[in-house]
């Protein structure tokens, strides 16, 4: 998301504003395939918070989230649809897997893990995306990327959008991270501490990787 | 019409590739591995030193029947090795073989995150096989690997970062163009790091703990049957060649060579990778199984702070040489 929210702003830099050449009622096959795209990333991000069986859930979220690295690349945000690729689908659905499969995942439905607190989460949902579109509209209401230049959207462009005019962001966030880092590895090591027995020569081999990372 | 059939015999060229290196990866494990330990391997297909083996397994995997089991999740279980197998093609299509653009499928931009990020979805397979199976054991080779497989993305993305900062660009291509011979010493750590991250994520011996066949029985595959089973092989030794084919166009400087570079660097890319191929034969051959707690020990505490130390030196010596 940080990545995305950077990009956008180099995308603006280097686009057109011509409003005159654009409209919606003749649309190009770019277009077309975007929002088919969008459709069926939607319809995948739908599924997952409706369905039924847990392992099922997460893995069409790999679909939603690949769905919206297509979208990235359709912008010609080539780096961006990587990186998505990469921690979301390479690494936080991987993470999700390997959760569900530590705790549970039956084959089949599971009634059980359905939560009492639908309706407050669609309503916060759907002011959410209501929120995030009128935003996103209103800021980018007459902006469209150029296709045929420059891509705007080259790992160039974004590396100096993002080390030279938002480099203030960037470091805050990976403060942010240090911190949740540094907090992994206290919460981790406490936990050891309370649930650890009498200390036993031998006893100290299955440590975590979370505590390994410390040393 | 002309760009429609560039594509078409480019797309053509890569498939080829894709069906026919993991089968000589493949079949030259089997002969290597016969002569490390005193044995000849198979000899009778085919007539000449057996060269046709896995081509009669490929048809014995054919006619075998495809077993879904009852209480196995039929769609997870059906997809997984698709989603296992088709990641390692799209790898295949932007490695660079030769100069120029007439000897890489598709040149991409961001090529070294496109590789690292199609490698991660192609693991998503065994987690799907893993947990579809409805077994324990495959189970447990699913969280296996899923464990592995986030412990050894790290090192294995920070060694690559390191040769991105050499070259000044994430373009394979870029990389290659931008080699020089003296970044084989410069880069050395970074290159064992890649390559023993890649090993791991391959699920190559001596980090095949997700697929134990002693203990877990082959892990996730466990109740995968005839074609669908030899999909899984294949995507390993697929997995063998774009690791190879990467390590060296990251670290080797591929097409390069002490000379003809010009019209014969493919076969420097070629012959580097098959050495490459034939060390991770050998590995299979040498080293025991670590253990679980081993290999997280190994990734933690070794491969993340040599890739870290692999960086810094990237970082000093390019402001320094600049």
């Amino acid at each position: 998301m940080t990545l995305a929210a950077a990009a956008a702003p180099a995308a603006h830099a280097t686009t057109t504003a011509a409003t005159q050449t654009h409209g919606f009622l003749s649309p190009t096959g770019v277009e077309i395939a975007f929002l088919l795209v969008g459709l069926v990333t939607l319809g995948a991000a739908l599924v997952t918070v409706t369905t039924r069986q847990l392992v099922h859930a997460a893995l069409w979220l790999v679909v939603a989230l690949g769905g919206l690295a297509v979208e990235y690349l359709l912008l010609t945000a080539e780096f961006i649809a990587w990186v998505q690729v990469l921690i979301y689908v390479g690494s936080v659905v991987v993470l999700l897997l390997f959760g569900l499969m530590l705790t549970r995942a039956p084959i089949g439905r599971s009634p059980d893990t359905d939560s009492g607190n639908r309706w407050a989460a669609l309503t916060v949902a759907l002011a959410a995306a209501a929120a995030l579109v009128w935003v996103v509209a209103d800021a980018f209401r007459t902006t469209w990327v150029d296709l045929d230049g420059a891509p705007s959207g080259s790992t160039e462009v974004t590396g100096q959008a993002l080390f030279q005019n938002w480099v203030l962001p960037f470091e805050a966030l990976s403060v942010l991270l240090l911190a949740a880092l540094v907090g992994a590895i206290v919460l981790s090591r406490k936990a050891k501490a309370e649930a650890a027995p009498p200390a036993v020569p031998g006893a100290r081999n299955g440590r975590g990787p979370a505590e390994e990372g410390a040393r | 019409m002309n760009d429609a059939l560039d594509v078409a015999l480019r797309l053509l060229v890569v498939f080829v590739v894709f069906l026919t290196f993991p089968l000589i990866v493949g079949q030259a494990e089997h002969k290597v591995m016969a002569h490390m330990q005193g044995r000849l391997g198979p000899m009778y297909a085919g007539g000449f030193h057996g060269w046709a083996q896995l081509v009669a397994d490929g048809v014995k995997f054919a006619q075998k029947e495809n077993v879904v089991p009852a209480e196995a999740d039929r769609r997870v279980f059906q997809l997984a090795p698709a989603v296992a197998l088709l990641p390692y093609l799209l790898v295949l299509l932007v490695i660079p073989v030769g100069p120029g653009e007439g000897a890489v499928g598709q040149s991409v931009g961001a090529g070294i995150f496109f590789v690292l990020a199609v490698m991660g979805v192609g693991v998503l397979g065994s987690l799907m096989a893993g947990w579809a199976s409805a077994n324990k054991y495959s189970l447990l080779g699913g969280l296996r690997t899923a464990a592995q497989l986030l412990s050894y993305e790290l090192p294995m993305l920070l060694a690559a970062a390191s040769v991105a900062m050499a070259a000044g660009t994430v373009s394979l291509t870029g990389i290659l163009d931008a080699f020089e011979w003296w970044w084989l010493p410069w880069q050395i750590v970074g290159a064992l790091v890649f390559f023993v991250a890649g090993l791991a994520e391959l699920q190559r011996p001596p980090f095949d703990m997700p697929v134990a066949d002693s203990e877990i029985i082959f892990g996730a595959y466990t109740e995968y049957t005839g074609l669908r089973f030899a999909l899984f092989l294949l995507a390993e030794y697929a997995g063998i060649v774009v690791l190879c084919g990467l390590t060296t166009v990251l670290f080797l400087g591929g097409w390069h060579g002490p000379w003809g570079a010009d019209g014969l660097g493919w076969v420097w890319t070629l012959l580097k990778a098959a050495l490459l191929a034939f060390v991770v034969i050998w590995l299979r051959v040498t080293y025991p199984r670590l253990r679980e707690d081993q290999l997280q020990k190994l990734s933690w505490t070794v491969l993340v702070p040599l890739a870290l130390a692999q960086i810094a030196l990237t970082g000093v010596v390019k402001v320094v040489i600049s």
